[in-house]
């Protein structure tokens, strides 16, 4: 049994913050519109690719973010408008249709990237290692740090110091009254829906550096992101955020200290807080 | 101003409201009495847009226009609020939230902030505290707060006294006729039939989801009969 050093720790915490930003969307659309979106994985490998196109073709790193996040946003929108409005309320029909629709999205990425691995290229600045605390660390690790730190701050801010975020919060805790308020309630919805999305693109554009990208990379992300949620509590920022650490940690420790049990040492305690506590560490009762 | 005319609701197949008819008119308050499972709240529900329950049969107008099938939230812009049973506050929300996600703080016609904490100012020393936060007396003075800030002429209120001290029935027997004396009109479905008689000026009284009684307040008070046979008080 090995134990874990300082460049572990670090390779832990960067893909905590990674994870954050996926789980992050996820949570949001989970806990406001109470779709478990299993297309939310497909979601981050088409911003993945799409970031990965728009990265090369411009040679801006920074682009490629952006299109990621417009192209899953407005995959996002097609996806509520075109398909989930018909089956709101019917928690099992959104489920099963995420999934049929995480086959497709899958099925398209395929047709169009192949099965090969591909890798967004990080900008010149970003690559490299930095050396500190007597290691040398990669740079751009350091940045997927420093983004989900920044992505958690500013969703903070979006959901406890604004309007729209007020609005959110308050649809999250009963839907049926901020209508009955007069709010629109689906525009609220949508809205939500397709940041989360973004945060899926993003997740996937940022990710796609350093993990790389291929054909299961989406279900990889998926159920890490549903360990992460389970175990924060749905609908939950700082849930989210607790759980990314958790589970990005656990699965460093895994790995390095018990290799052959690196899946038992996250879904292990992910069941026991499914048996034992269903609404997760920081959630609350719908 | 509200009229509900011969409406049938159903829970799924379970038919609740068997042609429930009543009215209200401007500035006027108006009660509806029964006991608990004869339909009160699915006939709040109904007017609301609010689904389950289905109507299926009868009709809703505001001021002449129909309301069967208008989204909720097109409902309470038209000008009818709602304040629910067991008040339904946002737990993870502010007092001050609860109003400015509804209207927001920089807003100065109609009911504002200010003016909301001028009338309670109860919620205006507690304006930081969540909703799952304050005691019984203030979540009713905010639901009704929260109603207020859509600017509504008619509020529905689905048992305001439940579960409240006397001296606070009292106090929100007072606001109902402070709003009334504003020009609001109000639906108030009661258990509580003499908070209801000390501020409403009709009376309806709901049995098994039909409209079985209607009279003035004042009447009722003197027919101590009615009551007796409609909701089993003495």
């Amino acid at each position: 049994m090995n134990s874990l050093n300082a460049f572990q720790l670090l390779n832990g915490l960067t893909f905590a913050a990674l994870l954050f930003i996926v789980a992050s969307g996820f949570t949001l659309i989970f806990g406001l519109l109470r779709i478990v979106n299993l297309a939310h994985g497909a979601l981050y490998l088409l911003g993945g690719y799409a970031g990965y196109a728009a990265a090369s073709a411009s040679g801006n790193f920074f682009l490629g973010i952006l299109a990621a996040m417009a192209v899953v946003a407005a995959t996002g929108l097609v996806l509520d408008q075109g398909l989930l409005r018909f089956v709101r309320g019917y928690e099992l029909r959104q489920v099963l249709l995420t999934l049929g629709v995480a086959f497709i999205l899958n099925d398209m990425t395929l047709v169009i990237f192949g099965g090969d691995t591909y890798t967004v290229p990080a900008p010149e600045f970003l690559r490299g290692a930095v050396r500190f605390a007597g290691m040398f660390y990669p740079k751009y690790r350091l940045f997927v740090l420093a983004l989900g730190i920044l992505i958690f701050i500013a969703l903070w801010l979006l959901l406890n110091k604004t309007r729209l975020g007020a609005l959110i919060r308050a649809g999250v805790d009963d839907p049926e009254m901020i209508e009955a308020m007069g709010i629109n309630i689906r525009r609220i919805f949508l809205l939500t829906f397709m940041l989360g999305a973004a945060l899926a693109g993003l997740g996937g554009a940022v990710g796609g550096a350093f993990l790389t990208l291929y054909p299961s990379a989406d279900a990889e992300i998926l159920v890490f992101s549903l360990a992460v949620v389970i175990i924060g509590g749905r609908g939950s920022l700082v849930g989210a955020a607790v759980g990314a650490l958790i589970v990005g940690l656990l699965n460093t420790v895994g790995q390095v200290m018990f290799p052959e049990f690196a899946y038992f040492v996250i879904f292990g305690p992910m069941a026991a807080i499914l048996a034992f506590r269903p609404l997760g560490l920081f959630g609350k009762a719908a | 101003m509200l009229e509900v005319e011969d409406i049938h609701s159903y829970y799924g197949d379970a038919h609740v409201l068997h042609g429930a008819t009543l009215n209200v008119g401007k500035s006027e308050v108006v009660a509806l009495l029964g006991r608990n499972g004869m339909g009160k709240t699915t006939l709040i529900r109904s007017i609301m847009g609010l689904s389950p329950p289905n109507v299926r049969q009868g009709a809703v107008r505001w001021k002449g226009e129909s309301l069967l099938g208008v989204a909720p939230h097109l409902i309470a812009r038209g000008g009818i609020a709602l304040v629910p049973q067991g008040r339904r506050l946002f737990p993870s929300l502010t007092v001050t939230e609860h109003l400015t996600v509804l209207k927001p703080a920089s807003a100065t016609h109609g009911w504002t902030v200010a003016k909301a904490f001028e009338f309670f100012p109860r919620l205006g020393e507690r304006r930081h505290h969540r909703g799952n936060q304050l005691s019984g007396g203030e979540r009713q003075m905010l639901a009704v707060a929260r109603a207020l800030m859509i600017d509504p002429e008619l509020i529905l209120m689905d048992e305001p006294s439940e579960g409240l001290a006397p001296v606070m029935v009292q106090h929100l027997e007072g606001i109902i006729a402070e709003l009334k004396r504003a020009s609001l009109s109000i639906l108030l479905v009661e258990q509580n039939l003499y908070s209801a008689l000390a501020v409403a000026d009709r009376v309806y009284i709901l049995e098994t989801g039909r409209v079985v009684h209607e009279a003035p307040a004042a009447e009722i008070a003197r027919q101590p009969e009615t009551l007796t046979r409609f909701l089993g008080v003495h």
